[in-house]
């Protein structure tokens, strides 16, 4: 019983590593693939079943006059995006929720809990719903098809992912923390950024990540509010996808494209195995 | 030049935890308070630390009015019963945290925590991490931290309470020597408790808190011997005075067809119903005694108690061994009369065997 059960277990788990890691596979082996070798017959492996090209990788730095596709400035674009977005998100993300972790509001009928889940009810809705007002919004105010539009709107998508993440790891720093520091003589802000605050990296950490995940992969709205000045990756990318489907330019930029989330998945792999994070985790 | 609060009031719910509290707390002095859970001590250690305000009364220290002052510019210093620490910092960066906020110079600092290291027995722990302490170096840690402050008001809300008890023991025995030696003049400490016993060993000035109201103050040796009412004689023993509802007739007390012989410290007292009271010390199995049913034997270190039940009748004894007892057998236990404390109906103490109070 014990043995079957053992045998079920590591089938299973090799199973579905398979699963998981064979589209890479199959991509970083398609990125290095001529026009030949995707369209002639099944091949898996370099230099046995077909002659590995770099083609598919130089297509994406050159410029379009060049017979690129050029996803360089995308690919800033995206970091620039995301990350100023996040940061930002994070810095009135964590401060939102401390105030709504430590302090107690009152406004008619209205509480802590009611605002917390406001922040959190901006990502109930489909996005499609949002993606009208914030065109109406942004071209409103000029910002259509720029990256200080798509920072903002991005803020407005991560900032309650970040608030929602800091509260739960807030409430779960004892109150009587702050209190101490209050008594040894900090005011207020100081008990915040000098005590508070780094006992709560692994909290930062769990909720940068998912802000940086989030901001990264959003397709729609990068979609829906840019035209032609501004382009970011993940429509870049789809964009590749014309009459002829180029698979090995398309496989590389796919995965350069997951390439930071892997590193962050690392980062924050190495914080989950140390335990640190799974209180705020849970 | 003393810490007085006047009626402190405080009602966040539709409960008391403060009401209408009033005292006078003078420099080098301790105090204790002493109460159960939810009576209101945190709240009131609180308050004068700052960190509540109440709903009215209030709180004069050195002649200012404190309510003005803000918590960080109040100097005291507080010792929660969880053990609060900066987890981010080693054990000399947490102690040396208040007087770096204080802006001391190196020297002076360093002066200070190893002072406060050295009084708490934790010398050659300065770089450990406080995750890596054990429960109670961590509350010494924190101690240490109050300590070192030299703060004028010194907090201690149940310091002792999440300790096991082995080092709980231990502890007590260390704060009267660290109180003694490792304060000034004029610090007034305020140390707040559930254990009757550690208010006992401390031996400083009492206030009896139940339900956010003060109940008595005074020397620990007048709570202990002449608690003011029922309520004050449950809360200063542990366990519980017992109390039982007797009858007393022309030279002896009845109840549940015992008859004890009245002592002499009761003879002026009149004849009718009272709740006499006595101490589980002071009930003693012994063979000429009266037949009683065990409901519950529990053995706590070197001592056993026993829950006994005659009719409608419960008290508990304390054994000074340890003991096996079957439930639902019959003991013979004999009360030691010339420690009975008489209570009127109504709960307020009319005799002790410390003192005879008529009517």
């Amino acid at each position: 019983m014990e043995k079957l059960y053992k045998f079920l277990k590591y089938t299973f788990i090799i199973l579905w590593t398979v699963f998981i890691v064979a589209p890479f596979l199959w991509a970083i082996s398609t990125s290095f693939k001529d026009f030949q070798s995707v369209n002639s017959k099944v091949t898996y492996i370099p230099w046995l079943d077909f002659e590995p090209t770099l083609e598919g990788w130089r297509v994406l730095v050159k410029s379009p006059a060049r017979g690129g596709v050029d996803i360089v400035e995308p690919y800033f674009n995206s970091l620039f995006v995301t990350c100023t977005a996040s940061l930002i998100s994070i810095v009135l993300g964590t401060l939102a929720a401390y105030a709504l972790s430590r302090f107690t509001f009152k406004a008619g009928f209205v509480r802590n809990n009611d605002i917390t889940f406001f922040f959190i009810s901006q990502r109930i809705m489909p996005p499609i719903v949002l993606s009208i007002p914030f065109f109406i919004f942004l071209s409103t105010i000029g910002l259509l098809d720029s990256l200080i539009g798509l920072v903002v709107v991005y803020i407005v998508l991560l900032m309650p992912i970040a608030v929602w993440i800091m509260v739960d790891f807030f409430n779960r720093v004892p109150k009587e923390l702050d209190e101490t520091a209050l008594i040894d003589g900090c005011n207020p802000y100081q008990a915040f950024y000098k005590v508070v605050l780094p006992n709560s990296v692994p909290g930062l950490i769990v909720a940068g990540m998912f802000c940086i995940i989030f901001g990264w992969i959003d397709f729609f709205f990068a979609f829906i509010l840019t035209f032609t000045e501004v382009q970011l990756l993940p429509v870049k990318v789809v964009a590749l996808n014309s009459s002829i489907t180029p698979w090995w330019s398309l496989s590389a930029s796919a995965l350069i494209s997951v390439a930071p989330l892997i590193i962050v998945a690392f980062v924050v792999e190495r914080y989950l195995s140390k335990g640190n994070l799974s209180g705020a985790l849970k | 030049m003393n810490l007085v609060a006047k009626h402190l009031t405080y009602k966040p719910d539709d409960q008391y935890h403060l009401n209408d509290v009033s005292f006078n707390f003078e420099k080098g002095k301790l105090y204790t308070i002493l109460g159960r859970t939810l009576s209101g001590k945190t709240t009131l250690l609180k308050a004068i630390a700052g960190l509540l305000s109440p709903d009215s009364g209030n709180i004069n220290f050195e002649d200012k009015n404190f309510s003005k002052v803000p918590v960080w510019e109040r100097n005291v210093a507080m010792v929660y019963q969880q053990f609060i620490n900066y987890p981010h910092l080693s054990v000399y960066e947490n102690i040396s945290f208040p007087l770096k906020q204080r802006k001391l110079n190196e020297e002076n600092i360093k002066k200070n925590v190893d002072a406060a290291l050295k009084t708490v027995g934790l010398l050659g722990f300065e770089n450990r991490k406080i995750q890596e302490l054990s429960g109670g170096q961590q509350q010494r840690v924190a101690l240490a931290r109050s300590l070192a402050k030299k703060a004028k008001i010194l907090l201690l809300d149940e310091p002792l309470v999440n300790l096991d008890y082995k080092l709980r023991e231990q502890l007590r025995e260390e704060f009267k020597t660290i109180f003694n030696e490792g304060l000034a003049n004029e610090t007034i400490l305020i140390y707040s408790t559930t254990d009757p016993q550690e208010v006992m060993e401390l031996n400083g000035e009492v206030i009896v808190l139940d339900e956010g109201k003060v109940l008595q103050t005074g020397p620990a040796k007048d709570i202990f011997e002449n608690p003011i009412n029922l309520k004050v004689a449950e809360i200063s023993n542990d366990p519980p005075m017992n109390i039982i509802n007797g009858l007393k007739i022309d030279g002896k007390i009845t109840f549940e067809n015992i008859n004890i012989k009245l002592p002499k410290h009761l003879s002026q007292l009149e004849n009718k119903n009272y709740n006499f009271g006595i101490r589980s010390s002071e009930i003693k199995l012994s063979d000429g005694g009266e037949e009683f049913e065990i409901e519950l034997a529990e053995i706590s270190g070197s001592e056993t108690l026993l829950h006994l039940k005659r009719g409608s009748t419960k008290v508990i004894a304390l054994i000074e061994e340890v003991m096996n007892f079957k439930i639902h057998e019959k003991v013979k236990v004999e009360f030691n009369s010339d420690k009975f404390y008489v209570f009127a109906e109504d709960g307020k103490l009319i005799s002790s065997p410390f003192r005879i109070k008529n009517g």
